[in-house]
C-alpha cells in the first residue's frame, strides 16, 4: 500500500518543476508581481466553493480564470489607473474571500494550503497540468524570448504578442492553481518567484537559468516536506522558507 | 535613368495616434538597391513611419510592398535589461526556430556583422553599444531580407563606432544587394550614402535625391531657423 503522502509529495514535485519554469520566464518578463496578485483572486473562489460544497479547486480555478483575463485586459493600458485597478481588484478579492469563508480553520487552509486528503482525480489532474505547463513553455520559449527582449522585434518576427501574453498568464494561473493545494493562496506565488530569483543569481546562460530555477523549486519542495514531517511543521510555509534560504544563499554568492 | 521595380510605394499615408495626426499625406517610393534616408526633427514621425510600414500601427492611404520583399528591421536602441540572461545566440536561434531557417543561417548572420561566437554568447545587456547594434543587425539579417529598415543606427554609439556601423551597413548593402530605409540625424550620412532623402515633419517636407531635395531653405523649413546642420552641409561641400 502506497502511503497517501507519496501522492502528495509526487504531485508537489511536479508542480514545483512547473512553477520554477514559469517563474524564470515571469522574472524575465518582469510580470512577477502582476502574476503574484493573480493568486489572490483564487480566495473568493475557494470561499464560494466551500459555501456551495464543491471542490475548492474548482472554485479557485474559476475565479483565477476570470482574474487572469481581467489582468490581461487591464495591462493593455499602461496607465496608473489600470495599475491601481489591478491593485484594488486583488486586495478586495482577499477581503471578499475572508468574508465568504466564515470558519477560521478553512480560511487558514485557503490562505496557507490544506484541504484534507488528495483524491485520485486531483492527483491525476495535477500531474497532467504540471506537464502541460512545462510543455507549453518549452514550445513557446523561442517566441517568449524574443517577446521579452523587444516587443517591436517580436511583432516584426510575426509573433502575436497579445495572444502570447494571454497564454503565458493562463499558464501562470494554472501553476498558481497547482500550488494552491499545498501552499495556499498567499504562498502559491512564492514557489514561482523565489526559486527563479535565486537561480538568476547563480546562472549566466539562459539554459542554466531555466534548469536551475526548476531544480531549486523541486529541492525546496523535497527538503520542505522532509523538514516539515520531521519537526511536525505546516508543509506550505516550510517549503517557502526553504526556498527563501536558497535565495539568501544566492545573494551571498552574488556579492562575492 | 534607371528603371528598377519599386520595392515600396507609399501614397497619401496618414497615421493618427491618440487623436493626433502623427503623419499626414506622406508619399514616396523606393526602388531596388536604393538607400532612402529619412530625416526630420524629434517628434516628426520618423519612427512612427517605420513602424507603420511594418504594419504595427493603423493607417490610411496606400503602403504597397513588392510581393518579393523580405523585410529586416533594426529598431531604435532597445534598453537591454542588464539582468536578462539572453545572448545574441539565444535571440538568433529563437528567430531561426520560429521562422524555420536552418542553423547555418545563424553563423552566416553573425559573420556578416563581424561578431564572434564568443561575443554572441555574452548576455546582450553586457555588450558594448557597437556590439549590441551589430547583434540587432544580425537579427535583422537572419532570413536574408531584401530590404532593411534601420531606425537611428548610431543613436547610442560613439563617433568611431558610428563610422564602423555606417561602413558595415554599406558593405551589407553590397553583399546582400539590399535596399535600405534609414532614419538618421546625421546629414553627412545623407550626402554620402543616400540615393533618396525624405524630410519629414508630420508631413512630407521634401522628397528626392539629396542634391535636388535638400537646400538651406529646405533645412530651415524642416528644423526651424538657422541650425547646426548647416555646418554639416558646409563641411560636406569642402570635403567632397
Amino acid at each position: 500500500m502506497i502511503p497517501p503522502s507519496f501522492y502528495a509529495i509526487t504531485l508537489a514535485i511536479f508542480a514545483a518543476a512547473a512553477a520554477g519554469l514559469v517563474g524564470s520566464f515571469a522574472l524575465m518578463k518582469r510580470t512577477v508581481l502582476a502574476g503574484d496578485v493573480i493568486s489572490h483572486i483564487a480566495i473568493p473562489g475557494l470561499g464560494l466553493a466551500l459555501i456551495w460544497n464543491i471542490n475548492p479547486l474548482v472554485g479557485g480555478a474559476t475565479t483565477l480564470l476570470i482574474g487572469t483575463i481581467i489582468i490581461w485586459q487591464l495591462e493593455k493600458k499602461t496607465s496608473l489607473s489600470s495599475e491601481a485597478a489591478i491593485g484594488v481588484i486583488f486586495s478586495s478579492s482577499v477581503a471578499l474571500g475572508a468574508l465568504l469563508i466564515n470558519s477560521n480553520e478553512e480560511l487558514i487552509d485557503a490562505l496557507f494550503g490544506g484541504f484534507g486528503i488528495l483524491s485520485y482525480g486531483e492527483f491525476t489532474f495535477g500531474i497532467v497540468a504540471s506537464m502541460f505547463v512545462i510543455a507549453t513553455l518549452l514550445i513557446l520559449r523561442h517566441k517568449l524570448i524574443i517577446g521579452l527582449f523587444s516587443e517591436d522585434l517580436a511583432v516584426a518576427t510575426k509573433i502575436n504578442t497579445r495572444i502570447l501574453h494571454l497564454v503565458f498568464l493562463l499558464v501562470f494561473a494554472l501553476t498558481v492553481l497547482l500550488g494552491l493545494r499545498f501552499l495556499g493562496a498567499l504562498l502559491a506565488g512564492s514557489l514561482i518567484i523565489i526559486p527563479a530569483s535565486a537561480a538568476r543569481q547563480f546562472s549566466h546562460t539562459l539554459g542554466m537559468f531555466l534548469s536551475l530555477s526548476m531544480l531549486i523549486a523541486v529541492l525546496s519542495v523535497g527538503i520542505g516536506f522532509a523538514v516539515a514531517s520531521i519537526y511536525s511543521l505546516s508543509t506550505g510555509p516550510t517549503i517557502v522558507m526553504v526556498a527563501a534560504v536558497f535565495f539568501i544563499l544566492s545573494l551571498a554568492r552574488k556579492t562575492k | 535613368m534607371r528603371h528598377m521595380p519599386l520595392v515600396l510605394d507609399v501614397q497619401n499615408l496618414s497615421v493618427a495616434l491618440g487623436g493626433h495626426h502623427a503623419l499626414s499625406n506622406v508619399s514616396f517610393g523606393i526602388e531596388e538597391g536604393e538607400t532612402l534616408v529619412i530625416i526630420g526633427p524629434n517628434g516628426s514621425g520618423k519612427t512612427v513611419l517605420l513602424r507603420t510600414l511594418l504594419g504595427m500601427l493603423p493607417s490610411t492611404g496606400k503602403i504597397e510592398w513588392n510581393p518579393s520583399a523580405r523585410i529586416g528591421y533594426v529598431p531604435q536602441k532597445i534598453e537591454a535589461d542588464r539582468h536578462l540572461p539572453i545572448s545574441t545566440i539565444n535571440l538568433l536561434r529563437a528567430k531561426a526556430k520560429i521562422l524555420k531557417f536552418p542553423d547555418s543561417d545563424i553563423l552566416h548572420a553573425l559573420h556578416s556583422v563581424g561578431l564572434t561566437t564568443r561575443i554572441a554568447q555574452i548576455p546582450v545587456g553586457h555588450l558594448s553599444g557597437g556590439e549590441f547594434q551589430r547583434a540587432l543587425i544580425a537579427f535583422a539579417l537572419l532570413g536574408k531580407p531584401t530590404i532593411l529598415l534601420f531606425d537611428e543606427p548610431t543613436a547610442s554609439i560613439d563617433k568611431p563606432g558610428e563610422e564602423q556601423i555606417y561602413e558595415l551597413l554599406h558593405r551589407l548593402q553590397d553583399e546582400y544587394r539590399l535596399t535600405a530605409i534609414v532614419i538618421s540625424h546625421d546629414l553627412s550620412f545623407v550626402y554620402r550614402h543616400a540615393t533618396k532623402v525624405l524630410c519629414l515633419n508630420k508631413v512630407n517636407v521634401c522628397f528626392g535625391t539629396p542634391k535636388e531635395a535638400l537646400d538651406i531653405h529646405m533645412l530651415e523649413t524642416l528644423y526651424g531657423g538657422p541650425h547646426k546642420y548647416f555646418h554639416h552641409l558646409h563641411d560636406h561641400t569642402h570635403h567632397s
